[in-house]
């Protein structure tokens, strides 16, 4: 036994895996922990290692060289002892066809063994937690996609995981049914179960994540919480004004008095054919909400009137093509 | 086995028993599995009974009647057919859903995630296929009394029959955990045609193994069949008055079939169920 009462959820180390045949490592030596109580992103683009990582960490698949644990279980040594700790959800769906919602719920927690008084509590409790509880009895194949995601992650949670394995689970589901998945995630969170998520969606990754691991050809790129990430991606924050000349005698007055402003790097004057008025893009050095006011006085003091602004901010995905040199898309 | 680090056990609203082990866990697959198939039962029974039960009754009460085969066939057919129950009711009932589970429906993940060795999971497979296919085998039966008016018994083989019977499920199931692990799903259905029908033809149930000895190559090629073990087997507990395989050679054979089969199977199951 290993780990103590700080030790991580997830500890990762120097993990390789290589599969029969295969020319290069899927995963190629990736380090990390993911912290207790923490929502962990692992965000690459499909075939980057993320889902063999997962595999490897819920047991599933073996891995050739390094150390993985999982709530201080060791995932070779014992995946009996680590099964009982985590919980996955899948991309795919693999509910039990032959049972109700229900009982897919307690036939799951059986194998776990949690006793029967204590799953009938719990599944009812899960299926009204996750909308469910209309139709308890029906097959899942007569349920929609994001029905089956709730579904699923009802039952990881059954056994009340440690650890709980979300392997994209946004994909194909609708706006709805993705934002009540961030929700249940959000809460999961507060509840105090460790989440490790995997995902391309850089907007899931940032908004559900506490920190996020950037992967890439089976290499970690970049860790860190997602604002931290984006905070060292320096001098991509914009501030797009449109401006109607009013007054002012021209472009080049504006422009000027916008340059002069602190905390301005340059200002680009944006050609823009299919509007009237001009329209200047300012870079600037941190914060750009602030800005704006300024911004607003400076275009008046020289004769002209702010119509329209957009704040450019950096993204995750910014961050992501910076370190591979391509887009998630 | 490890236990998890005191701030991560998980949740102790949901408390598990202390004891509960790998074969709790194996228990509980298996309720699920009777659960399912007690809810099926009907269904069950129809697919498993239909093909012996018209071979019963064409071959051992048509033909009979018709004068086309000799008044003492039934007695001959019928422990070859409770062997074809058994074989192949448990070779369907593991080939078929672990082909299902392992590429369309993914339905076996949530066992495989679940708190016991992976090898667990196959060899629950073998138990609940050979408890259908000894229930397919028992309901034989009273289907032959009903059939036939009466069947080959003889009160001191009851054990042995039993025993043969539960082996031949078992042999059938295994033979399913290598047929359904180690053939990719887009070839099942060939697979099937392949193996089946000679399975269901070499397998000594419609005719004794030893009476083959002037078609000699059929003979070979029907030694080579488990199955002839489980009908001999039957039908020298059943009939004994009929030339056939010692029956201490059945027992061997078979359960050394089975053994081989299953070792078989594991390895097949093992490469499927884990990357």
């Amino acid at each position: 036994m290993t780990g103590s009462e700080n030790g991580p959820a997830v500890e990762v180390t120097d993990l390789v895996k290589r599969y029969p045949k295969a020319p290069v490592d899927s995963v190629a030596g990736i380090t990390f922990g993911v912290r207790r109580g923490e929502v962990f992103g692992f965000l690459g683009p499909n075939g980057a290692g993320k889902t063999t990582t997962i595999g490897i960490l819920t047991t599933r698949i073996r891995l050739t060289g390094g150390q993985a644990r999982v709530a201080g279980v060791d995932v070779m040594s014992d995946p009996v002892g680590a099964r009982r700790v985590l919980g996955v959800v899948p991309q795919q769906n693999n509910l039990d066809r032959s049972l109700s919602v229900r009982q897919n719920l307690l036939f799951h927690a059986s194998y776990h063994g949690v006793p029967r008084a204590v799953r009938k509590a719990r599944a009812d409790e899960l299926l009204s937690q996750f909308g469910l509880d209309d139709r308890p009895d029906g097959r899942p194949d007569d349920f929609s996609g994001g029905q089956i995601q709730r579904m699923m992650i009802a039952r990881a949670l059954m056994h009340a995981p440690a650890v709980l394995f979300l392997d994209e689970p946004s994909t194909g589901l609708d706006p709805a049914a993705r934002l009540f998945m961030w929700e249940r995630v959000a809460q999961l969170k507060a509840e105090g179960t460790t989440v490790v998520i995997t995902t391309h969606d850089m907007e899931e990754a940032t908004v559900l994540s506490d920190r996020v691991a950037i992967i890439d050809h089976g290499k970690l790129l970049a860790l860190d919480a997602p604002a931290a990430l984006v905070r060292d991606m320096a001098g991509e924050r914009t501030l797009d004004c449109s401006v109607d000349p009013g007054r002012a005698v021209d472009a080049g007055a504006v422009h000027r008095e916008l340059v002069k402003l602190a905390a301005v790097d340059r200002v680009e004057d944006l050609d823009d054919p299919g509007v009237a008025g001009w329209r200047f893009r300012v870079y600037v050095q941190g914060e750009t909400a602030p800005l704006v006011a300024v911004a607003a006085q400076a275009i008046a003091d020289a004769g002209g009137r702010l119509t329209d602004v957009r704040l450019g901010e950096p993204t995750l995905e910014d961050v992501f093509i910076h370190l591979t040199g391509r887009s998630l898309r | 086995m490890t236990t998890p680090p005191d701030g991560l056990a998980p949740d102790p609203s949901v408390p598990r028993p202390r004891s509960w082990g790998p074969w709790q866990t194996g228990l509980a697959i298996l309720r699920r599995d009777l659960f399912v198939t007690g809810r099926e039962f009907p269904i069950f029974l129809a697919q498993v009974i239909l093909q012996p039960l018209f071979l019963l009754f064409v071959f051992g009460k048509v033909l009979t009647q018709l004068g086309y085969a000799r008044p003492g066939y039934a007695e001959v057919l019928f422990p070859g057919l409770v062997a074809l129950a058994a074989v192949l009711t448990g070779l369907q009932s593991t080939a078929l859903p672990l082909v299902i589970e392992f590429s369309y429906s993914n339905e076996i993940e949530d066992r495989l995630l679940a708190p016991l060795p992976i090898g667990g999971v196959a060899l629950e497979k073998v138990v609940i296929a050979a408890l259908r296919a000894a229930i397919a085998a028992a309901v034989m039966f009273p289907i032959g009394v009903w059939l036939l008016g009466s069947i080959p018994w003889t009160a001191g083989a009851a054990a042995g029959v039993v025993a043969m019977t539960l082996i031949g499920s078992l042999l059938g199931a295994s033979m399913g955990l290598v047929l359904g692990t180690f053939v990719s799903p887009n070839r099942i259905n060939v697979t099937f045609a392949l193996v089946l029908t000679p399975l269901l033809f070499t397998g000594s149930s419609q005719y004794p193994w030893p009476s083959l000895s002037h078609i000699r190559w059929f003979q070979v090629v029907s030694a080579c069949n488990p199955m002839t073990y489980v009908s001999e087997g039957l039908r020298g507990l059943m009939v004994p008055s009929v030339p056939h395989i010692q029956t201490w050679i059945c027992f061997v054979a078979a359960i050394g079939a089975w053994l081989v089969l299953t070792a078989i199977g594991m390895i097949g199951f093992l490469r499927r169920a884990q990357g």
